[in-house]
């Protein structure tokens, strides 16, 4: 007889050929496709940035779409290639519940780090001073 | 009839079966990458937090725009680009190993891992030269009143605010000799380091002074830049590093029947699954240093 986890672990993961195929290369092309697209903007901002007055709104915004992208490919590479989607439930949440504590993580350094940099530049002019930014126009 | 019912509402809990269906050493792999997300998310969180706090930080457009054998050409995002589509087609290798080895199809197993190994050694050598490349450059700085040339290095950052023309020429008369001359080569490439020692003080001065648009002088940036770059895509290329040894040993263990003689190839997904965070981990690296 099979040992007892390989039975387990095999039988629901058993997709005919074809299906897991089609899978695969579907995910792929997704992957490229979204990498493509995140290529496209980070040269868009690019080109803003050297243009006369580059809009922070518009980079920002950009930005906030490279984000949302990444986390679609990260997405589909963890339950598609990483077989989670697959799982049982009880045992994606024991993975997924924890990675929560990311959201008030993230928030809360950034937060920290702009909060540092307002009060920097509100009490120590020199520093705003010597390292603010000219406008990227100025110097064509 | 009502016990048949209770028996399946508890099917994964009521003992004799894996409540996950899932192998140890899987469900661990699972928690071991979870654990690893959060070392990679902390790095990636700090560089964050830093950056959040400068008034400046370098336009990765502008740092990353080299490409081998293409000289001085600016192509930004080219390299990583490459590099970023090396990853996921490794990553598609990966899976196709893992499924062969659902089918207990060796020749597959071995087939596929080859080319996973491939794509992960080729990422790391694409790793080591844009390495080079950053720590080796020549880039003229203006630091403290007098010109500089360095590299991208820990202690260091060379892509600061774009300097005016005169506040750059204005610097050329603090600036050592010796960097004169490297700066006169610099502006003019038709000059060599040898034909350029030979001028004279104020002769090269001159000679930088009317070149000076191809120097694109700079401030120094913010040191952290150096530290969390080469951190945090190191931390990253390490994992790679340890990726690709740990699929040396499956393809070993693969072509030696281990797995075939065990009845399954379980190993195989957990080093899958290992090789997919890699990939998973490349695409944040990739979103933080390259993108935005």
């Amino acid at each position: 007889m099979q040992h007892p986890a390989f039975e387990e672990v095999t039988e629901h993961h058993h997709v005919d050929d074809a299906t897991f195929k089609k899978r695969v290369r579907n995910t792929t092309i997704l992957l490229s496709v979204i990498t493509i697209i995140e290529l496209l903007i980070g040269l868009a901002i690019y080109n803003i940035h050297k243009g006369e007055n580059p809009s922070e709104l518009l980079v920002l915004m950009f930005k906030g779409m490279v984000c949302i992208l990444t986390l679609a490919k990260a997405y589909y590479i963890v339950s598609v290639f990483m077989h989670l989607g697959d799982e049982i439930r009880n045992m994606i949440m024991t993975i997924v519940v924890p990675l929560l504590l990311f959201v008030w993580f993230i928030g809360a350094f950034i937060w920290d780090g702009a909060s540092y940099k307002n009060l920097r530049n509100t009490y120590d002019k020199h520093h705003l001073e010597s390292t603010m930014p000219a406008k990227h126009g100025a110097h064509k | 009839m009502a016990t048949t019912l209770q028996a399946q509402n508890t099917k994964w809990w009521n003992g004799g079966k894996s409540p996950f269906n899932l192998e140890y050493g899987k469900l661990m792999m699972w928690y071991f990458l979870m654990s690893d997300a959060f070392t990679f998310g902390a790095f990636l969180i700090s560089y964050g937090s830093i950056r959040f706090s400068q008034n400046f930080w370098p336009d990765p457009n502008v740092v990353f725009n080299a490409f081998p054998g293409a000289g001085h050409a600016n192509l930004p995002l080219a390299f990583v680009s490459v590099m970023t589509f090396v990853l996921i087609i490794s990553s598609v290798t990966m899976v196709l190993a893992v499924h062969a080895g659902h089918n207990n199809d060796k020749k597959g197993v071995v087939k596929w891992l080859f080319w996973t190994i491939i794509g992960g050694a080729a990422f790391l050598g694409c790793q080591a030269w844009e390495w080079h490349h950053l720590i080796t450059g020549e880039h003229a700085v203006l630091m403290d009143g007098q010109l500089n040339i360095i590299g991208q290095t820990t202690s260091v950052n060379p892509w600061g605010d774009l300097v005016s023309n005169e506040a750059a020429i204005a610097a050329l008369s603090k600036t050592p000799h010796e960097t004169l001359v490297s700066l006169a080569h610099l502006s003019d490439h038709n000059m060599t380091h040898e034909a350029a020692a030979k001028l004279s003080h104020d002769d090269l001065m001159k000679t930088i002074s009317s070149n000076i648009d191809a120097l694109h002088i700079r401030k120094n940036g913010p040191v952290a830049f150096g530290g969390y770059f080469y951190g945090i895509t190191g931390f990253h290329g390490f994992h790679v590093f340890s990726g690709v040894l740990i699929n040396i040993v499956m393809l070993i263990m693969a072509q030696k029947d281990v797995f075939t003689k065990r009845g399954h190839y379980l190993m195989i997904e957990k080093a899958g699954l290992y090789w997919h965070f890699v990939d998973l981990v490349w695409v944040f690296v990739f979103l933080c240093f390259y993108l935005i």
